[in-house]
């Protein structure tokens, strides 16, 4: 067994109490460990990432019990992909907290953060539902403490807000599992791949209930219409760097939709043949009409952008949606996409709100206004995917992959007719901010050499986190070949598991 | 003892989901532990009803055993539904002591149509 995939779970395990127990009263150790952490994250993931990339299927057998008796973790394409991308996420997140002072204004944001990643990483990592439920617990229980953090009225009526929303979630999670463990007595995941093709179509009622369940309790996480009520509060209201950091939240919903309705109850199970499809489609192309909807009628910032990110959540749940090994590889690709750029977008928002309040609306002028501005351009087009940004290679992606659908045309257009009114709202959005000032002498947009001379605090860190994230996104574009072809053998692997059941079951077979 | 297990289940639940819709700090925080206990007690009946069973397997005879996975699946959601609790209810009397309401819903105080 290879215990380095272990290690993405521990590492912020131990940090984080480390982090409470004996550095509490020293700010400075705690942001050293914190950082530090967070590079060894991005080192250890990126190890994982470049095993997995040769399409092996790793196994960690907690306290050696085999597959389906025994908790296991195990490491696929897919998994390696999202930790690799929650490790980076985090360890610029984490560069913009210390930087904008957010992990001051109050109490144990370090630790919680680490938790955070703990649960992450380990709902990337496992390989049993029951587990997978465990490891929501504890990356939501972290993010309820984020969520608050700094305090303040609004914050905390948004934060009771997301709580109980996540409550009835998590309720609704242990329902749908003990429905499945009901009629398949597993839930070791592989292990329910294999029983539930072996069950016969006539008698399937209760498999197609709990797999229903499950699919909503994804999407709740993952902000599907119906469901997405809690994230334009809960983002618009949370600490910057927390909104960001929730980015990679609402992946984990669609991660474990694909996970789960290609593995379990993939497209060629007789058992709930055409359940998840049927009814993902149509919702997520209403998600991502309602997302641009509401970037164009979002009166504040936060919002703005907590719209944008559910508007790019309605385009990746349809590529997922459409359950293709095309679509999945689109899919992929847009979910790092969608991750980096919302993220960049909410650390943008922070540094407005900071400089000018948060209302989209006519202000004083800020300082730092054209560099600002510029970076906000930049994220605006790849959230928007308009050229040259990988927005744009994302969505095109997610287009050609729908171009044999029977729903194809409609498909288009609603991605087509989103991205022009999501361009419309940003650029309403980014006039106003950034445009139309009181003074208008000191509001030109090319002036930013002036305006660095007295910034609100000497803040260089934001301004790096932030530039590796418009780095990201470049990188994302350049080598938007290589990363494709990860994406093609990753929903090649989703779409023919053999090697994970094998894998994961071998151990028992022994 | 199907029917009462059952009912149990489904009166917990519904009374669960009134409460929560009441849109109140306290009620909710009660239906959502009364949610809480029904998922616990469907939880346990997933492994299906023994009464009197071993709990595992016996080596030297056969016996019908009762499932014990249901049962630690049971432990765990207990333990995290208490910690969930206790933070939900902090949370709920900091948004309380802040804001002088106990209302879950934010859009009183708010400009109509923006929060779609």
């Amino acid at each position: 067994m290879n215990h380095l995939l272990i290690a993405p779970i521990v590492l912020p395990a131990l940090v984080a109490p480390f982090i409470t127990m004996v550095t509490r009263h020293h700010m400075d150790l705690t942001r050293i460990f914190s950082l530090a952490a967070s590079v060894l994250l991005v080192v250890i993931t990126l190890t994982l990432g470049w095993q997995a990339a040769d399409g092996t299927v790793q196994v960690y057998e907690l306290g050696d019990w085999q597959a389906p008796f025994g908790i296991v973790l195990v490491l696929d394409r897919l998994s390696a992909m999202m930790i690799v991308l929650t490790a980076i996420l985090a360890l610029v997140v984490n560069l913009y907290a210390v930087g904008s002072g957010w992990d001051a204004r109050g109490r144990n944001f370090h630790a919680l953060f680490q938790f955070q990643l703990m649960g992450i990483q380990g709902a990337f990592l496992t390989g049993d539902a029951f587990n997978l439920f465990v490891f929501f617990e504890v990356l939501l229980i972290a993010s309820y403490g984020l969520m608050i953090h700094g305090g303040g009225a609004k914050r905390f009526q948004a934060g009771v807000q997301y709580v109980v929303y996540n409550l009835l979630g998590s309720t609704l999670f242990l329902f749908a599992l003990g429905t499945i463990y009901a009629v398949t007595g597993t839930l070791n995941m592989a292990d329910l791949a294999v029983k539930v093709a072996e069950i016969s179509p006539d008698n399937t009622a209760l498999l197609r209930v709990g797999a229903i369940m499950l699919l909503l309790v994804f999407a709740i996480k993952a902000a599907l219409l119906p469901l997405h009520f809690w994230l334009p509060a809960s983002y618009a209201n949370a600490p910057a760097p927390v909104a960001a950091l929730f980015a990679i939240m609402t992946k984990v919903g669609a991660y474990a939709i694909l996970r789960f309705y290609t593995l379990i109850f993939g497209p060629e199970v007789q058992a709930t043949e055409g359940l998840a499809g049927d009814w993902l489609l149509p919702a997520a192309l209403f998600t991502l009409g309602a997302g641009a909807v509401g970037v164009l009628g979002a009166r504040d910032i936060g919002r703005l952008i907590a719209f944008g990110a559910i508007a790019s959540m309605g385009t990746l749940l349809t590529a997922v949606a459409l359950f293709t090994p095309q679509a999945a590889a689109a899919a992929l690709y847009y979910a790092v996409h969608s991750t980096f750029a919302a993220a960049l977008l909410f650390l943008i928002a922070d540094m407005i709100i900071e400089r000018r309040g948060d209302s989209i609306a006519p202000n004083a002028p800020m300082a730092q206004n054209g560099l600002i501005s510029a970076v906000f351009f930049v994220a605006a087009i790849a959230l928007a995917g308009m050229p040259p940004l990988s927005g744009f290679i994302g969505k095109l992606l997610v287009m050609d992959a729908a171009r044999d659908h029977d729903l194809g045309w409609t498909i288009w257009a609603v991605i087509l007719g989103g991205s022009l009114v999501t361009i419309l709202g940003l650029a309403r959005a980014g006039t106003l901010i950034f445009w139309k000032s009181y003074d208008a002498d000191t509001a030109a947009p090319d002036d930013d050499q002036d305006n660095t001379a007295e910034p609100p605090r000497p803040a260089a860190l934001p301004f790096v986190a932030i530039f590796m994230l418009v780095g990201g996104l470049a990188a994302l574009t350049l080598f938007a070949g290589p990363m494709n072809d990860y994406a093609v053998a990753t929903a090649e692997q989703l779409f023919n598991p053999v090697g994970y059941l094998e894998t994961v079951l071998g151990g028992a077979t022994k | 003892m199907e029917l009462l297990v059952a009912s149990a289940v489904g009166i917990l639940t519904a009374a669960g989901i009134y409460l929560i819709l009441r849109l109140r700090t306290f009620p909710v925080i009660l239906g959502l532990s009364l949610l809480t206990y029904a998922v616990n007690v469907f939880l346990f009946a997933t492994g299906r009803l023994a009464v009197g069973a071993p709990p595992v397997l016996n080596k030297y005879q056969e016996v019908a055993y009762a499932d014990p996975l249901p049962q630690a699946l049971v432990l765990t959601a207990i333990v995290i539904s208490f910690g969930m609790t206790a933070v939900v209810v902090m949370i709920a009397l900091g948004a309380y002591l802040s804001s002088k309401t106990d209302k879950i819903n934010m859009t009183d105080d708010h400009t109509a149509g923006d929060d779609a």
